[in-house]
């Protein structure tokens, strides 16, 4: 445990340990302010458990939890503020807007927490419609809404009650693909602007890598790995984590189809229409190793070193330094075949149309 | 006790909680007490009659099937009024047995029956609770203020009468209650929710120390005939003929005269 | 085994027969009080004093049965939902026995409860001079009482079967749980508080025997409709279809009207 005395940061941190009979939820979580840490885990992991214990829904069974410097729950001293006193904004999986109400109306709800007079509250409200670019949908009900528009009114909603902490749940769950990609983007840059800890809950590794800052692999109710994505991505500390997290994620400036990679190196991909600050994503999977420089289709072709082999499973991950560096999937087959080792020299394709791009 | 008597005993208390309009109908058992003229009938029947000759009549009938063996006499009582229309609008009974001369003309002028004799008549009395909140002890005292009063709603011959009753002594009453037929006047003095129900006498021997009668005076009470007629469109015209005269014979007259009747 | 390509809207005769007798059943007799009716004289029976008083009264004491039903029955309904307090099966046995008891039964309870010789009737005599029998309060306690169950068990229902994500979500929002209550519970039961209080009230318009035995029968304080029309049948069985035709009028007037908003505030919501 770090330092007893000093002084407690403005974020969510403590020992959260939430029994359910047999099965247990024990972590000790820190967020600082302005930081955005993901936990992702399988089904049955405690996710959600943890989320609900954060915002108030679910007591702790021991442990101490604070927010803001405010301890909010210490189940040895007795000490337990509920979920209207804790200003933690929840955007729950399936949005929870209340059908009666309009989106306005829905934003507004929360508004008059900190004792805003009716008129301030309206105007909370609007701000966060107008901030959230849902001011054409404000008049209407949720069931008109779609995923996408339900999910901006779900975190207006939750950002216009002041909260001192954010805590979303599954985000993208209840959206359909094409819609997750342009969401996600968006998620990114709300998040990026608030400025008090964000606790983020998922199993897909696309929100882990995009939108967090630090990464918690939780499994069982046990915390099995933390870090950023990169390390996390890099060493995997468990076969779940490696499947799920097995992405390249590049940052970079795009322009006309050519993305300038930060650190070195341009890929090509078919949307030219994208332009400014993006990440690349691209799976090891979909990287292929040549020992010479390969002809072919594919128009992302460049030169590589061999750094580090790891045996996941049923293949071998291979990490490659370049311009840019990525990590690469192959089949133990294949590294005998080529006979790859740390040091050794390799090619690097990808097809232009296996690149995700997203708005940085 | 024989337990097939104690079954119908509790059968025919839980009916009697039911205060409807139609009657409870009860099954006869038990040992004859009287003689009376046998005339061989053995039909089944139902006899329909006022309310207020419920106890005279249920021994009437043991009687009468204790002396004709293999008949059997089922009653349905209830406010004659109520009855009577049953009757014209075709109900199945054999005999009716009315508590005014009026209703029975509703049957007789609808052609369900005819020559009606008057067996019997009753005047009325006033029944208090034993343990009264405000006593009465006089017809004059139903007109004081504040005092509870139910009668038989307006249109059932013991209504009728009451309101006879009141206009011939020049009083001004206002019954809190106008009850559906009499036993359910008698059961709201009981219960003590009324200081005084206008009943007939034969209902509050009836009652026996549930209430407390006070003797309406013969020069300002009201008498009622009850007349009996047997219905034409009976099956059983033997065995309705039979029972209507045995009613007119001296063993149904003595008892008759036992619960509180007078002679007609 | 039928074709698929058969329409799927025309009922298959297993089920059209049955339903043709059900309706007939439940239609025939209500089509012979409109076809008996004496409708030469149905004005002057309809405006009569016994018919204006008896329709005052009846819709005066089934309103506000209706009004005491919502401000006992909707908090009691709430707390058997969702409070967890020991004698809660007992308290919810004991809210459905109105509705099995039979009314005249029901009368004589309330009698024995709340009669002047009651056990508690007698306290409010003695104290303050309050008697119910025979009064027009007397015919609200007993139209409520045997009414008040149909709202109790209708809103436990809608209560039981909302989403407590909802208020889950009020709650991390700031509401406190009278604010939750108000602001998103009442509104989202708002169809079935309307339809249990449809039935409340028809339930209470209805009400005969309860009546007849606790409050009695006095034209004016306590002869609603259904007294009216029982008593009319000793008088002039005519006038009392006619009074007849009245009850009938005035309960389908409610259902329609009612049931118009709740389809539309069912949609909308």
């Amino acid at each position: 445990m770090s330092d007893e005395r000093a002084a407690p940061r403005a974020g969510i941190e403590g020992r959260v340990v939430v029994a359910r009979g047999a099965w247990s939820l024990d972590l000790d979580v820190a967020v600082a302010p302005g930081e955005v840490v993901c936990v992702i885990g399988p089904n049955g992991a405690g996710k959600s458990t943890l989320l609900r214990a954060v915002c108030g829904l679910t007591p702790l069974t021991s442990g101490r939890l604070s927010l803001a410097g405010t301890v909010v729950d210490d189940p040895a001293a007795d000490v337990l503020v509920a979920a209207q006193q804790r200003h933690v904004g929840v955007v729950f999986q399936d949005y929870r807007l209340f059908p009666h109400l309009s989106v306005r109306d829905n934003v507004a709800f929360g508004a008059r927490r900190s004792g805003r007079s009716r008129t301030a509250a309206r105007e909370q409200a609007s701000y966060w419609v107008e901030r959230l670019d849902l001011a054409s949908l404000a008049g209407r009900r949720p069931a008109q809404l779609s995923g996408g528009q339900a999910q901006r009114v779900a975190l207006a909603r939750a950002l216009a009650s002041d909260p001192s902490a954010l805590v979303l749940d599954e985000p993208m769950a209840a959206l359909d693909a094409g819609t997750r990609i342009d969401v996600r983007g968006e998620l990114r840059r709300h998040l990026r602007e608030f400025s008090g800890p964000t606790l983020l809950v998922t199993h897909d590794p696309l929100d882990a890598l995009v939108l967090a800052d630090r990464l918690v692999v939780l499994e069982d109710g046990r915390v099995t790995q933390t870090g950023t994505a990169h390390d996390v991505a890099r060493r995997p500390a468990s076969d779940y984590v490696a499947r799920l997290l097995g992405l390249n994620l590049l940052r970079g400036r795009a322009d006309d189809g050519d993305i300038e990679v930060e650190g070195g190196g341009v890929l090509h991909v078919p949307d030219d229409a994208v332009t400014g600050t993006v990440l690349v994503a691209v799976r090891p999977s979909a990287i292929a190793l040549h020992v010479e420089r390969p002809a072919g289709s594919a128009r992302n072709v460049w030169p590589g070193v061999v750094e580090g082999l790891e045996p996941i499973g049923d293949r071998v991950r291979v990490t490659v330094a370049g311009a840019p560096s990525v990590l690469v999937d192959v089949t133990p087959g294949a590294v005998s075949d080529l006979h790859l080792a740390p040091g050794e020299p390799v090619w690097l394709s990808a097809k232009a149309t296996e690149l995700e791009v997203y708005p940085g | 006790m024989h337990p097939s008597v104690a079954l119908r005993i509790a059968v025919t208390g839980l009916s009697a909680l039911a205060l409807a309009a139609c009657g409870s109908s009860s099954s006869p058992s038990g040992s004859p007490t009287t003689t009376g003229s046998t005339t061989g009938a053995t039909g089944a029947i139902t006899v329909f009659a006022a309310s207020s000759l419920k106890e005279a009549f249920t021994t009437i009938g043991q009687q009468f099937e204790a002396a004709n063996p293999g008949s059997k006499v089922t009653f349905n009582f209830g406010p004659s009024s109520t009855l009577a229309t049953q009757i014209t609008q075709a109900a199945p009974a054999d005999v009716f047995a009315a508590a005014s001369t009026k209703t029975m003309d509703t049957v007789v002028s609808g052609g369900a029956a005819s020559g009606p004799q008057t067996f019997a008549t009753n005047t009325m009395e006033i029944a208090t609770p034993p343990n009264p909140t405000t006593p009465v002890t006089s017809l004059a005292d139903l007109a004081k203020p504040g005092v509870k009063v139910a009668v038989c709603q307006k249109d059932v011959p013991c209504g009728v009468a009451a309101n006879t009753l009141f206009t011939q002594n020049n009083l001004s009453v206002t019954p809190v209650s106008q009850e559906v037929d009499v036993k359910a006047v008698l059961s709201k003095v009981e219960l003590g929710e009324v200081d005084a129900g206008v009943v007939y006498v034969t209902d509050v021997k009836a009652a026996g120390d549930k209430v407390v009668g006070v003797v309406i005076p013969a020069d300002q009470n009201v008498t009622t005939k009850y007349p009996i007629a047997a219905i034409t469109a009976s099956k059983q015209a033997a065995t309705a003929a039979a029972f209507v005269a045995y009613v007119l014979s001296s063993a149904g007259q003595q008892v008759l005269a036992a619960a509180g009747f007078a002679s007609p | 085994m039928s074709r698929r390509g058969r329409s799927v809207t025309a009922p298959p005769w297993p089920v059209a027969v049955p339903a043709a007798f059900a309706l007939l059943f439940l239609g025939l007799p209500l089509l012979g009080l409109l076809v008996r009716a004496p409708w030469g004289r149905m004005w002057s029976v309809l405006t009569s004093p016994t018919s204006l008083d008896a329709l005052r009264l009846s819709l005066i004491t089934a309103t506000s049965a209706t009004l005491v039903s919502f401000v006992v029955g909707v908090p009691l309904a709430w707390l058997l939902a969702r409070a967890v307090f020991p004698g809660r099966r007992i308290a919810r046995a004991l809210v459905t026995v109105p509705l099995v008891l039979p009314p005249v039964v029901g009368g004589i309870a309330l009698l024995l409860a709340f009669g002047r010789r009651g056990m508690v009737g007698q306290y409010l005599d003695s104290c303050c001079g309050i008697t119910l029998p025979f009064t027009t309060p007397g015919v609200v306690v007993a139209e409520a009482f045997v009414a008040m169950p149909f709202l109790i068990i209708t809103v436990e229902g809608a209560l039981r079967s909302l989403d407590t994500g909802l208020e889950d979500a009020a709650a991390t929002l700031g509401a406190g749980r009278l604010e939750i209550f108000r602001r998103v519970t009442l509104p989202l039961i708002g169809p079935s508080l309307i339809a249990g209080g449809v039935l409340t009230f028809a339930r209470a318009l209805g009400e005969f025997g309860a009546t007849i035995t606790f409050a009695g029968n006095l034209p004016g304080v306590t002869q609603t409709l259904p007294l009216a029309v029982y008593v009319g049948l000793e008088g002039d069985p005519s006038e009392a279809v006619a009074l007849s035709l009245v009850l009938l009028a005035v309960s389908v007037l409610v259902l329609v009207l009612l049931r118009d908003r709740w389809l539309r505030t069912g949609a909308a919501s």
